[in-house]
């Protein structure tokens, strides 16, 4: 074990995992953070704290890990690259470790001109993959300028992020394998929107077998209306939302519940998909829904490890 | 090429409100290629700032020159005479020539009259586009000649990021993304597999983020006898 943390624990044991997704909010209301601990407490293993998602001031994802400790709830720590330079990164990994939290997922953030400060500096000091890789080397005992920790190194169970419908597609693959070589042990992926295009990474995936070194977990947002698929479809960088997604949602007396029958289908079909580990359920501002698609997709109760 | 931009009228007659006698001074390097400041843009824009003054009831004395270059001392040594008979400078060079003007004429203001904007390429009448940050230490040979550091919004190393969509970036569809650039140069270049390689986190120390950098050639040094 690199971390003993719960969702470390389930995907070792070759347990169809499962992990969640809490925005925090623009305040420091942390009620708001506990109130969707409360609610998504043991549908999941742990629970992605987004890093001031979409470049947004938000709650802190490290103070907002500490909430959901406090509720009994596994936190998985976000950190972008675009905020924080390398000492400021290893720091908050040291302080978030020294609070308990075990699962931390790396990435290079959205650019700051889709948020509320695009006047902003950014950082970018280390990208994601060299993010991996300094999480890898302090767990091993050292910082990232090589020096020895006197100390006990921090515990850390490494995710990372995969965007199999970003471009150019061959060189996802390619990226999967960098991240994983740079010291990743799990990779949520980028909402499941094109299960056709999923489909056909993935083989590529498992020719490389990239699936043995890795554990994958298919991103799955459930669609609340034809408006957001499309949106997404068109707005979204890197995104792609399939048309019989769109004409399924375009026909459906109910939206919002066709919607929750595409994601259980997915997660039905992605639970017989050879490589998949689990499901990342991101249902951001759609926190409620996510008990009732895993009741339904037979991901309840989870089990003990 | 270092590329700027004019600044526009109105900020620049805001800097010259309080003089009768401003010396407009155009530079011979960069900015006459890039038709920011040469010659030609300061006989334009001293045309329109005695016309802009003298509308507003307090007419402004224009004299201008262009040197060969303002980032050069000797350059500035031969127009010293001029400036002395004036109130303050108004500069058309880069943020180079504005800083050198103001070292080499200490008792006098030079204000700047465009942007400095980056460090790039023409590619068409009227377009320009950034492809170096001067970051000091050059990438170039493991990138295929494309520079992630300038070119990237990010400036990543390992890129592509999950933004890069038909190649362009997630910042702007006008925008083309580095990586992706870079990808497909290496794949006709049939060294693509080196991008399977990780490139480690960057010494950016010889980048500003150093401290204001200084070169010193001791070879050249010797060489003139100092």
């Amino acid at each position: 074990m690199k971390a003993g943390s719960k969702l470390e624990k389930m995907l070792e044991s070759g347990n169809f995992t499962v992990t969640g997704e809490i925005g925090p909010p623009k305040s420091c209301n942390g009620e708001v953070v506990r109130h969707h601990a409360r609610m998504l407490k043991g549908w999941c293993e742990s629970f992605n704290l987004t890093d001031n998602q979409t470049a947004i001031v938000r709650l802190s994802s490290i103070a907002a890990g500490k909430i959901l400790l406090e509720e009994d709830c596994e936190p998985n720590i976000q950190i972008v690259c675009r905020d924080r330079n390398r000492i400021a990164i290893q720091s908050d990994v040291l302080g978030a470790c020294a609070m308990g939290m075990k699962n931390i997922l790396c990435l290079s953030g959205d650019h700051q001109k889709f948020g509320n400060h695009p006047t902003a500096k950014n950082v970018y000091d280390v990208d994601s993959i060299q993010l991996i890789k300094i999480l890898d080397t302090m767990r091993k005992g050292s910082f990232a300028n090589e020096e020895k920790m006197k100390d006990e190194p921090p515990k850390i169970y490494i995710g990372c992020a995969a965007n199999p419908f970003a471009d150019p597609f061959e060189f996802r693959v390619t990226r999967l394998e960098k991240k994983a070589g740079a010291g990743a042990d799990f990779c949520q992926t980028q909402c499941v929107l094109d299960m056709e295009r999923f489909e056909r990474w993935m083989e590529l995936v498992r020719a490389r077998g990239l699936h043995k070194r890795i554990k994958i977990l298919a991103g799955i947002t459930p669609m609340k209306s034809v408006k957001a698929a499309k949106y997404m479809r068109d707005y979204v960088a890197g995104m792609m939302v399939s048309d019989d997604i769109i004409q399924r949602l375009g026909k459906a007396e109910d939206v919002k519940a066709e919607g929750i029958n595409i994601a259980i289908e997915q997660i039905q079909h992605l639970k017989k998909m050879e490589g998949i580990a689990g499901v990342h359920i991101m249902a951001i501002a759609w926190e409620e829904i996510v008990p009732e698609i895993c009741q339904r997709a037979g991901l309840a109760p989870r089990p003990e490890v | 090429m270092i590329i700027a931009e004019r600044k526009p009228i109105d900020e620049i007659l805001g800097f010259l409100v309080k003089y009768r006698k401003v010396l407009v001074l155009g530079c011979g390097g960069c900015v006459t290629v890039c038709l920011a400041g040469g010659e030609k843009e300061a006989g334009i824009l001293g045309s329109q700032l005695a016309m802009a003054s003298r509308k507003e009831g307090r007419p402004l004395e224009v004299v201008q020159k262009t040197v060969e270059r303002q980032c050069d001392f000797e350059y500035l040594a031969g127009i010293r005479h001029l400036v002395k008979e004036v109130d303050a400078v108004l500069s058309l060079a880069c943020g180079i020539g504005i800083q050198t003007c103001n070292e080499a004429f200490r008792d006098k203001m030079t204000w700047p009259g465009v942007n400095t904007r980056f460090l790039g390429v023409n590619l068409n009448v009227g377009e320009w586009a950034e492809r170096c940050q001067a970051c000091g230490q050059c990438v170039l040979d493991r990138t295929g000649g494309i520079c992630p550091v300038a070119r990237c919004s990010k400036s990543i190393f390992n890129g592509p990021c999950g933004g890069s969509q038909g190649g362009k970036c997630e910042v702007s569809p006008d925008t083309d993304c580095a990586w992706a650039l870079i990808y497909d140069r290496l794949t006709q270049l049939g060294e693509v597999d080196s991008l399977r390689d990780i490139m480690g986190i960057k010494d950016w120390s010889h980048s500003r983020d150093g401290g204001p950098r200084k070169l010193v050639r001791e070879d050249l040094e010797l060489e003139s006898g100092k």
